[in-house]
């Protein structure tokens, strides 16, 4: 009752479309600004803001990469944009279902942005939403408001990139077979040879395998063939050499599908299979993603 | 009823409705006693239920890693039961679950199924009980507490079309060596979506049926050894790891049947061939 009061009162307090703040930018290349998300979990303090977000301007219109994790985090993102540009933002790509990069997009459906997506996001949002918003209610507390769904306008089908033409600046919107989600969809910028991957790359924090693992190695070698001179990481820097960045997450879940390979061989229960791949070093956030990841490996790797 | 309550319940309330006689009425999803009280009332009316710990264990981990696939075990401690009077049914309740009865194990004292490891989808913060019965009638209990997943975790499928391509398939291994009259360890995996039915087709914006394993009847040479009802908190690919005994070569079965009606056959040879 007293949670309840002291919501209802922050909603008086704080009314949806309060004066939006502008996040820190970096302009990875000529009309290409992407904001740093830091390497946490989901905190009333960083308000679901935890994943890298990106916008492209064209001599028309703006495409955006991800909406953030929040309403809140949304409707700072779109006044971020603003302040940059008023070329109007007609796009919204999400990159993937996690709540960090799409929680957000209600502020930029509200402004008119078509919202991109793979084929499949439509449903895995319509399928994941009550859980994440019963996440978020927890983990964001008092500051947590109901995020409005994103209708996915464009819908990208694996095999069949879609291009979008921001005027003298054409995006191509490429959807993945699974990966580290089944709604994986990276961003190709020819213009400046940038590749916006999501989190089909993770650098610094810890690769999450919430798709499949095997899929994800095979998705990684086809990634480094796409011609790009620099990559922005769904988690990580702003902007990082392309391919020589995917060879840590390589090497992890390289790791893990041999370890995790092995233990269901020998018939090492799942309960104890946790504890018997170690965890990884140099990266951020180990626990509790490796453990997460070694449970997702073994019951994939169980059809081997 | 609050804001916050108000606001969470249409999504509940459709959800709920779907579900069928164990679902629970929506204001109690979320309170952890009250959850309890009301599977135990369903399950069990008035009939007492003694504390178990002297008599099974129940491992789950403090802190779901991943909310599709939380490992669960059941071990019955040789105090459990006397020949005289065995334990011949286990429940699985995930007390905060939609669907709470995760699984109920019909066990066969011949069949020396003692330990049973599974994976349920965990939602949120939840008591986990495992509840025993004796041929007699008598009931005990043990529990445990699951703190939930992460913020990006979810208790969905993986992949849909991988899960729909393996519909069906089952996959038996015997983790022990074969050695007549030993407890083995064995291994079914069933290859099934077990949806929740908890979400909305995007072309006919109907909600979309639950499709779950309901049952799973695992014999050898014919005789029971291990009767499975599922539910949705099940995790995807229903799988089942238990002790059981075969004094001798055998073939083993596993029929199992899903709330759309389908039913899966397979066997397999367990030990030589004679």
């Amino acid at each position: 009752m007293t949670g309840s009061i002291a919501y209802a009162l922050l909603l008086l307090l704080v009314p949806a479309g309060a004066a939006a703040a502008v996040l820190p930018l970096e302009e990875v290349a000529p009309g290409l600004y992407v904001h740093v998300g830091p390497h946490e979990d989901f905190t009333p303090e960083n308000r679901g803001g935890i994943a890298n977000l990106a916008f492209v301007v064209g001599r028309e219109a703006v495409a955006v990469i991800d909406a953030g994790g929040s309403p809140a985090i949304g409707r700072d993102w779109l006044e971020t944009v603003r302040a940059r540009t008023d070329r109007p933002v007609r796009w919204l790509i999400l990159t993937h279902v996690h709540p960090d990069h799409v929680l957000g997009a209600g502020a930029f459906a509200e402004a008119g942005a078509v919202i991109v997506g793979h084929e499949r996001l439509a449903e895995a949002l319509a399928a994941r939403a009550p859980a994440y918003v019963a996440n978020m209610r927890q983990l964001l507390g008092a500051i947590f408001e109901e995020p409005q769904l994103p209708a996915v306008g464009r819908r990208v089908a694996i095999g069949s990139p879609l291009t979008l033409d921001l005027g003298d600046r054409v995006l191509e919107v490429a959807a993945w077979p699974t990966a580290h989600t089944d709604t994986d969809l990276t961003v190709l910028d020819r213009a400046s040879g940038t590749l916006l991957a999501g989190d089909l790359l993770f650098v610094e924090r810890l690769p999450v395998v919430d798709g499949s693992l095997v899929g994800w190695i095979d998705a990684m070698s086809a990634l480094e063939r796409i011609p790009a001179r620099r990559a922005v990481p769904g988690h990580g820097p702003a902007a990082v050499a392309w391919p020589q960045a995917l060879a840590p997450q390589r090497a992890y879940l390289e790791g893990l599908k041999q370890a995790v390979r092995e233990l269901v061989r020998r018939g090492t229960p799942l309960s104890n299979a946790v504890a018997s791949v170690p965890a990884p070093t140099g990266w951020q956030l180990v626990e509790p993603n490796h453990g997460r990841n070694v449970t997702a490996a073994y019951v994939e790797l169980e059809w081997e | 009823m609050g804001v916050t309550s108000m606001k969470r319940r249409p999504f509940f309330a459709l959800a709920s409705g779907l579900l069928g006689a164990l679902a629970l009425p929506t204001g109690l999803v979320g309170a952890a006693e009250d959850s309890w009280t009301t599977v135990r009332a369903m399950l069990f009316a008035d009939r007492a239920i003694a504390d178990g710990s002297a008599r099974m264990r129940l491992e789950a981990p403090a802190r779901a890693l991943d909310a599709a696939t939380v490992p669960v075990e059941i071990a019955l401690l040789p105090e459990a039961s006397s020949a005289a009077d065995p334990v011949r049914r286990l429940w699985l309740v995930i007390d905060n679950n939609p669907a709470p009865v995760a699984a109920t194990f019909h066990l066969y004292p011949e069949a020396g199924v003692g330990r049973i490891e599974t994976r349920v989808r965990v939602n949120a913060y939840t008591p986990v009980h495992a509840v025993a019965e004796t041929a007699s009638g008598t009931l005990f209990a043990v529990d445990r507490f699951v703190k939930a997943a992460g913020g990006c975790s979810a208790p969905a499928l993986k992949d849909k079309e991988l899960a729909m391509a393996r519909l069906g398939r089952m996959k038996f291994e015997l983790l022990d060596p074969f050695e007549p009259g030993r407890v083995l360890r064995a291994k079914l995996k069933i290859g099934h979506p077990n949806y929740t039915g908890m979400q909305i087709d995007q072309v006919t914006r109907n909600w979309i049926p639950p499709d779950y394993v309901t049952k799973v009847d695992i014999r050898l040479d014919g005789k029971p050894l291990l009767f499975v009802e599922g539910d949705i908190s099940l995790s995807e690919d229903p799988t089942f790891v238990f002790d059981f005994l075969a004094a001798k070569p055998g073939t083993l079965t596993a029929v199992v049947e899903d709330s759309s009606g389908r039913r899966f056959e397979e066997r397999w040879q367990i030990g030589p061939t004679s």
